[in-house]
């Protein structure tokens, strides 16, 4: 399998796959040493469809993110720091403490935010790409969901939105075979892909483990957006090689077979693309020691000024509610 | 006599002066451009189909596009044709438009006005066309208002488009054939500041929307009895105007609330419950409350004028507390 894509995308391909996947074995660190709050849910085993897909688009192009958000985040530029002082509850987090990990946005990077409820950034992505059709701009919106979302109606609501106006929209399915613990296959009749027919776009399947698979793939749906010809669905083939959320492993479920995480983990996108890079003579050993080291220090770095962002003042627990406040509005819970 | 406009008139009126105004403006819901009612005349011949849009039947969809495309920049009109088509579209509402600023900590802007039209009980619409569902966006924290005539409704409408954050103006079915003086120039009417709308000193009752005349109607009757009646009209629901009602609450310490939406956790219970905290020490008579019944609206006439607050009920209730 040859690359295609110039060394240095190349090799920012492997860094932000690997700075994801570093970054989320240090979410689980701090949530076992309670330092994170609330719920995460790590995406260690899809970060080539994160990279693939963001590394496609512009900087002013925009993403809605979810639940399993993290990866999306790194792979559109977010800046880990703030990243984590979020998902530490602190003033210095991107969302100053008020979201946390299922709701880190960053406006200017164009990440309008996680969400934490299933294909609820579909419809959004289509207003957003919207925004930009009207003003004439060649921005596009891409809209991360999963697998459980292609039987969510504002799935097909937003599909149907997007196509007919022709929205510059990528609807980006991370199929991980998986809602929570219910196999997909139990509850949708059909490849995921093809439920793009039904609204008229285009729909395809990728290999999720192969980053350049994705980005290839999205690069043609991008520039069909910015062309004017409307949406377009891809549904990428990935895993999750840890529970849905950071606790689950102590639960010992067992919706998934041992052999079948072993499978997929043999394909870990991470090595793999390592080791192509090698295979066409980009990259020597030497290079990947030295990646990997500089995200290590980039993390380290990160999680040492998370830990030092002070926490939010009590008394701006109702600041951020409205845009313009009335005496009274927002109220407080005693008078 | 200065201009006189209907309802739907003087909603068409903002419509039209406000989008002129602001190019980042576009309006979008079912039947837009069919002009339904008459709110949405001249609007596509106007402003062209780029910012007068149909939306397919996809509630939810179209108030998540709405909040999209206000993130981004525009200033999003998002129309309900029928108030209980809301409740398809809850989750955009109130897990998405209305906690969006708080999550991102404060990085986004959502001004999208929601116009909630016909919204209430008129003459058999029977159990899913009947709702006032404004007590559950008061819950969510959507800024709120319900204009009672041609002119609030303008001048509310005009400040709602105007406001930053998403705002639920709700037009009562039974004001949109009302006729009253409005006038010509655009004018804002601002949030948290009710209105006197007939004086009086005996009682005050607070009434919101197709109530308000309902209520001046009922106070006029009292004159001969010699009993006379404040109605105060909050206008905007979410922000409240506390200080103002409790003022007038204060002023005759006597009070009767008249709303038309569940009695459980509606509207009037909220008042209630805010006048027993801050004015207790002024009032003659305990509150009362005279609301919707905790049913959903029959459809045979006499079972849903039962289930709704009446005129012969608010005469009722304010000379029980007068008595």
């Amino acid at each position: 399998m040859t690359i295609t894509v110039p060394k240095p995308l190349a090799e920012e391909m492997y860094r932000r796959m690997q700075l994801i996947r570093r970054f989320e074995e240090w979410v689980v660190k701090l949530v076992e040493s309670n330092e994170i709050a609330g719920v995460t849910h790590e995406s260690v085993g899809q970060e080539a469809v994160a990279v693939g897909v963001c590394l496609a688009l512009r900087d002013d192009d925009v993403i809605t993110s979810t639940h399993r958000g993290h990866g999306h985040i790194i792979a559109k530029g977010g800046n880990v720091a703030h990243m984590l002082a979020e998902l530490l509850g602190r003033e210095g987090g991107y969302n100053k403490g008020r979201g946390g990990s299922m709701h880190i946005a960053d406006m200017a990077l164009g990440i309008f935010g996680a969400n934490g409820i299933v294909t609820a950034g579909c419809p959004m992505a289509c207003g957003t790409a919207y925004a930009f059709k009207r003003r004439g701009q060649d921005r596009v919106a891409a809209s991360f969901f999963g697998d459980g979302g292609v039987n969510h109606g504002l799935f097909h609501e937003a599909l149907n939105l997007a196509a007919i106006w022709a929205l510059p929209v990528v609807f980006v399915c991370e199929n991980n075979g998986y809602a929570i613990t219910t196999p997909i296959a139990s509850v949708t009749k059909v490849e995921l892909y093809t439920r793009a027919a039904a609204y008229g776009m285009p729909g395809e399947a990728v290999d999720g483990m192969d980053v350049q698979a994705v980005y290839e793939a999205t690069r043609r749906a991008v520039e069909r957006a910015r062309a004017g010809a409307g949406p377009s669905l891809i549904e990428c083939r990935t895993y999750r090689f840890v529970g849905h959320y950071t606790a689950e492993r102590f639960m010992k479920l067992d919706y998934r077979s041992d052999e079948e995480i072993v499978a997929w983990r043999k394909r870990d996108a991470i090595p793999a693309w390592s080791k192509r890079l090698g295979e066409a003579g980009l990259w020597r050993a030497d290079d990947q020691r030295r990646c990997d080291a500089a995200v290590e220090r980039e993390l380290d770095q990160a999680v040492a000024i998370a830990r030092q962002s002070p926490w939010p003042s009590a008394d701006t627990a109702l600041d951020h509610v409205y845009a313009r406040t009335y005496p009274g509005l927002p109220a407080q819970g005693f008078e | 006599m200065s201009r006189q406009l209907r309802y739907l008139q003087a909603m068409n009126e903002a419509y039209h002066q406000e989008m002129e105004r602001d190019s980042a403006m576009i309006i979008l819901g079912e039947d837009i451009r069919g002009n339904l009612r008459g709110e949405t005349r001249g609007l596509l011949a106007k402003f062209g189909p780029e910012r007068v849009l149909d939306t397919p039947i996809s509630e939810a969809a179209f108030v998540g596009f709405g909040t999209g495309a206000a993130m981004a920049g525009l200033r999003p009109i998002v129309q309900f044709q029928i108030a209980s088509l809301v409740y398809l579209a809850f989750d955009q509402l109130v897990n998405n438009a209305a906690k969006m600023r708080l999550m991102m900590g404060g990085q986004a802007t959502v001004p999208v006005t929601y116009t909630v039209m016909a919204s209430g009980a008129r003459n058999g619409l029977a159990g899913q066309h009947a709702d006032n569902p404004y007590p559950y966006f008061l819950h969510a924290g959507i800024k709120t208002v319900c204009a009672a005539s041609a002119y609030d409704a303008k001048g509310l409408l005009i400040s709602a488009i105007r406001e930053d954050d998403p705002v639920a103006f709700f037009a009562p079915a039974a004001c949109l054939a009302l006729r009253g003086e409005v006038p010509e120039e655009a004018y804002a009417i601002p949030f948290g500041v009710g209105e006197i709308k007939r004086p009086g000193s005996d009682v005050t009752v607070v009434a919101v929307g197709h109530l308000v005349p309902e209520a001046i109607q009922v106070a006029d009757s009292f004159a001969t009895e010699g009993i006379s009646v404040q109605v105060w009209d909050p206008r905007s629901l979410l922000p409240l105007d506390k200080d103002g009602l409790c003022a007038a609450a204060a002023r005759t310490g006597r009070v009767v609330i008249y709303d038309d939406t569940n009695r459980t956790c509606g509207f009037a219970a909220e008042v209630a419950a805010l006048l027993a905290e801050r004015v207790f020490g002024a009032l003659k008579a305990p509150i009362k409350r005279i609301t919707r019944a905790d049913a959903p609206i029959a459809f045979s006439a006499p079972l849903e004028k039962a289930a709704l607050p009446g005129p012969e009920r608010l005469g009722a209730a304010i000379r029980v507390v007068c008595g």
